[in-house]
């Protein structure tokens, strides 16, 4: 985990989120887990590339701190599913490692850091149908921010954020980015 | 990437790596009980194969079909007036058809460039006279940087899995092929394959020599970014890939080289060949082999040939040069 | 700038009778060709002169215009016997007068083959019946251009056409005993042999010139030794025999340089080049378009500046066109299926000025001796490529070098097989004029 470090407000936006609080939120969704599969039980983490997967693996570090359980963690791309494919050139393809015991049977709990529209994790749907069968599907976030386009909600939410739609939602992670927040900026700040 | 795949001098070494990476992701397809993709769904991708070629006319439709692309196959004996319905009026055909692609296979140098004039859709050039042929130097890539250069952060040369699927462990993104050495051997002269290859490889970083008798070999070879050695043997201990190229018996007639036997002789891949290539060189070829002339049988079914993994890579090489051509926006406007 | 109208002093004008105004005459006066009146009259030039008495005559404004002797082409293919969906003798030698030709040697390879004298004075007639130039036909060197028999070439030179150029071009005479008997034969006539310098064999499903675009393209090479050894071995030939040589689009460095060493022996051999050697290189080949696939194939940079120096120097003695059209379909195809050849004969001039006096290689008068008064010489031809001046037959050109470069678009000619297309060219062929008759007037027939 990288040092704590103040994000630049301004020009990144405002933070609405600091890293003690993202912490404190996937704590919080780690015990949730635990509480709505009877213990972890055949679940597995699956995360949205980019940033849900290393939010996929700090959850499953935190469940085999609690627990002393390993929950088996991966990544789901989801690009090939997407419905807006013919809006922009093709892009690269993000990673996709399944454990390997597969999906079948199991309790698959996609991880992904913002839910919007919906239209991701409907494509996760997708790609996961093509996967195998589940038992169960369900899905955490770290920010719900509202304006859902088709009927998807999570199970697990670390921070409810009303936005409005001209307004941008970026969640920084150490992995990716160097450090920990969630920043709302406007349209045409750095995205 | 650009609308079109017509020559490997089109691939950046970026959009080369793009290629090998999205490919990378796509051969787990081959292990899922659906192996589809619904990424190309309405879209109509062209067959237009002027030449015979089951294999490679398979590879492709199995590539679209995998991504739920509509395929049409579209098999056109003979190529110009006299003979048949010209290249433009079959071009005008597909156009009125909607076609979002067309492979073409050809056996004319720049019909694909002259295709890629009269259709709105992307042309992949599927093998023009002995032009090119990209796709097979994209899978030929792929495989070589399974084979040689697999592992995550390690530096490669991991023993095979035994046969069967697409073999060697996944690299790491943007991994390329610097430093490697890859003899290409046989018939230069004549081979779309050749010159895919020795555009691509060096694209990617590889060092390429091509060996072969000098009458195979084009005189202005000294300005392609390869070497030139008429003497196999002294090329082989210091190979990391050695890759056969087919040599046609009709050349002989022409006075390309005195008999097959002296060729076999000369540049042919026989076991005590083989023997002096480094331990952990593979042996490739394009198919089809000419078993006896440019390679032996005990060497083409060694553990070192990537003959038979290379057509299942060609299948997962080609998805990903159709997602990229195709996946994305239409092209009402683009500009090549 | 206008052509006709009546005479300005109000009298009625005699259509024979012309006074081209203040055009500059090249050959005429200083080495720059001075600005003078040429008068015209019963197809004869009367007087070149500053300030003519314009009576009675129909005044050309030429304030600004070169005036040349008409044009001569000594390399043409007018397609007709048996290619007319590709040309005509009438659609040919009506590109020719666009062009700035008053005469044009129609070449041999038609279909049946001008190897009699009765094909010959059929392309003669025709050409007289259009009359937009003087076609002067072409016999060709052996029976079908097959390599294997001399054609009546004796017969020809007596017919009515009074063939004195000999050629298979299209194909080489690649039978070096026959070529030596063909060389010897016409000594009776005051014939030349034209040699269309191929060897068949290095050139066996040739596409493009051998180098480093062919090797990238994958096409099959067509290696200039392959010219410049046939080009050798003739020379040698006609220095031989004694006998008139002439070499047929030389392309390549080499072959001027084999040129270069046989005149400097005295021997008697002439060479022409194409505008299109002048120009264009084996890089347009790039896009596979057969419009740039023609033979003998573009060469590379280093030939042209050759070929350039070569005309400029005199060892090359003329431009011909090789204006060779082709239908559509012939072009619109795969390249190895595509017919070889461009058309060229109402570019030449345009072309020239761009590669040859825009550059500083050849002045005017120059130009006028290597598109008319050589070419005529090599032909044989009475009565075209006489320098103007009194006394001369009324055959000239009148060109504007300074009109606005412009695209090249479609002309007469019934193909559209030119490698200029949409190409920025300089000049206009403003008139034509053969014996005294306007052919070609402001980029129409007259």
């Amino acid at each position: 985990m990288c040092a704590a470090s103040s994000p630049v407000a301004g020009r990144d936006g405002l933070a609405v989120l600091d890293a003690e609080e993202i912490r404190r939120a996937l704590t919080r969704i780690a015990h949730e887990i635990l509480e709505r599969t009877h213990g972890g039980d055949e679940v597995i983490l699956l995360g949205i590339p980019t940033r849900g997967v290393p939010l996929a693996h700090r959850l499953a570090g935190r469940v085999a701190e609690f627990e002393k359980l390993t929950v088996p963690c991966g990544s789901l791309d989801v690009t090939m599913h997407r419905d807006d494919l013919r809006l922009h050139p093709a892009r690269a393809l993000g990673r996709t490692e399944l454990p390997a015991d597969g999906v079948d049977g199991k309790t698959v709990v996609l991880v992904d850091d913002v839910l919007y529209s919906g239209r991701t994790v409907r494509a996760a749907l997708d790609a996961l149908n093509d996967l195998g069968r589940p038992r169960a599907v369900q899905l955490a976030v770290l920010v719900d921010r509202g304006h859902r386009e088709l009927p998807i909600r999570a199970d697990y939410v670390g921070k409810n954020l009303p936005t409005s739609q001209r307004e941008i939602v970026r969640v920084l992670l150490c992995e990716v980015d160097g450090q920990d927040a969630v920043m709302i900026g406007e349209e045409g700040s750095r995205p | 990437m650009k609308r079109h795949l017509i020559s490997a001098a089109d691939l950046s070494r970026a959009d080369a790596l793009l290629i090998l990476d999205t490919a990378e992701e796509l051969a787990q397809l081959a292990d899922r009980p659906i192996k589809k993709l619904p990424t190309l769904r309405g879209r109509t991708v062209v067959n237009l194969f002027y030449e015979d070629s089951t294999r490679t006319r398979i590879s492709f439709e199995a590539a679209a079909k995998r991504l739920s692309a509509d395929v049409i196959n579209f098999s056109a004996k003979g190529s110009s007036v006299g003979k048949g319905e010209s290249l433009k009026d079959t071009a005008l055909t597909l156009e009125a058809m909607g076609a979002d692609a067309v492979v073409i296979r050809h056996s004319a140098s720049g019909a694909a460039h002259r295709l890629a004039g009269w259709v709105q859709g992307s042309v992949l050039n599927a093998g023009d006279g002995t032009h090119e042929h990209p796709t097979q130097a994209l899978l030929d890539a792929f495989t070589i940087r399974r084979r040689l250069r697999g592992g995550r952060g390690g530096t490669g040369g991991r023993a095979a899995p035994p046969y069967g699927g697409s073999r060697g462990s996944s690299p790491r993104t943007n991994t390329a092929l610097d430093g490697l050495r890859v003899t290409i051997v046989g018939d230069v002269l004549h081979s779309r394959v050749a010159r895919s290859n020795v555009l691509l490889l060096s694209t990617l970083g590889a060092e390429v020599t091509l060996a072969a008798p000098p009458t195979l070999l084009p005189l202005a070879v000294g300005s392609w970014p390869c070497a030139v050695s008429y003497d196999l043997d002294s090329e082989l201990p210091k190979s990391d890939v050695v890759m056969m190229l087919r040599v046609q018996q009709e050349r002989m007639t022409a006075a390309y080289f005195p008999s097959v036997r002296e060729y076999s002789r000369r540049y042919g891949l026989d076991v005590a060949r083989m023997a002096r290539l480094p331990e952990h060189a593979i042996v490739m070829h394009p198919g089809p082999m000419n078993r006896g002339v440019e390679i032996a049988a005990e060497v083409a079914d060694s553990s070192r040939s990537t003959i038979v993994e290379q057509v299942a890579n060609g299948v997962t090489t080609r998805m990903a040069v159709l997602y990229l051509l195709l996946g994305g926006t239409e092209f009402p406007a683009v500009t090549q | 700038m206008t052509v006709g109208g009546p005479a300005t002093d109000g009298q009625g004008a005699d259509p024979g009778r012309w006074i081209i105004r203040a055009a500059r005459v090249a050959g005429y006066g200083g080495p720059g060709g001075e600005i003078a009146d040429i008068l015209l009259s019963g197809g004869s030039i009367v007087a070149i002169e500053a300030g003519l008495n314009h009576s009675g005559a129909r005044v050309l404004d030429a304030d600004g215009l070169i005036a040349l002797p008409g044009l001569v082409d000594l390399h043409t293919h007018l397609r007709e016997p048996g290619r007319e969906d590709a040309e005509t003798v009438e659609t040919g030698t009506a590109a020719a007068a666009l062009g700035g030709y008053t005469a044009v040697h129609a070449m041999a390879n038609t279909e049946p083959v001008a190897d009699t004298a009765g094909v010959v004075e059929q392309v003669w007639r025709l050409g007289r019946a259009a009359g937009h130039c003087d076609v002067q036909p072409v016999g060709a060197v052996t029976v079908g251009l097959a390599g294997v028999r001399l054609a009546e070439l004796g017969t020809m030179a007596d017919s009515a056409a009074r063939v004195r150029v000999f050629s298979d071009d299209g194909r080489c005479v690649a039978d070096p005993l026959l070529m030596r008997r063909a060389l010897e034969y016409v000594k009776a006539f005051d014939g030349v042999i034209a040699q269309h310098a191929q060897d068949p064999r290095l050139t066996e499903g040739a596409q493009l010139n051998e180098g480093e675009m062919s090797a990238s393209l994958g096409l099959a090479g067509w290696p200039a030794v392959a010219e410049e050894a046939i080009i050798a071995r003739d020379c040698l030939l006609a220095a031989h025999v004694g006998s008139a040589l002439h070499i047929c689009h030389v392309s390549t460095a080499g072959s001027v340089e084999i040129i270069r060493w046989a005149k400097s022996k005295g021997w008697p051999v002439t060479a022409e080049v194409t505008p299109h050697h002048l120009l264009l290189t084996d890089e347009l080949a790039a896009g596979y378009d057969p419009v740039f696939k023609v033979n003998p194939p573009l060469r590379t940079a280093a030939d042209v500046a050759e070929l350039r120096r070569a005309l400029a120097d005199g060892t090359i003695d003329c431009v011909a066109t090789d204006h060779a059209p082709h239908p559509v379909e012939a072009k619109e195809t795969e390249w190895s299926e595509a017919a070889f050849g461009m058309t060229g004969l109402e570019t030449a001039l345009r072309v020239v000025q761009e590669a040859m006096v825009d550059t500083g290689l050849l002045d005017w008068p120059q130009i006028a001796d290597r598109m008319s008064i050589r070419p005529a010489r090599i032909g044989r031809l009475a009565g075209q490529g006489i320098p103007l001046g009194a006394g001369a037959p009324a055959n000239l050109t009148l060109y504007d070098p300074a009109a606005p470069a412009e695209a090249v678009v479609p002309g007469a000619s019934k193909s559209r097989n030119t490698p200029f297309a949409g190409l920025e060219l300089p000049g206009r062929v403003v008139a034509t004029f053969l014996r005294g008759t306007p052919t070609a007037a402001d980029g129409k027939l007259a």
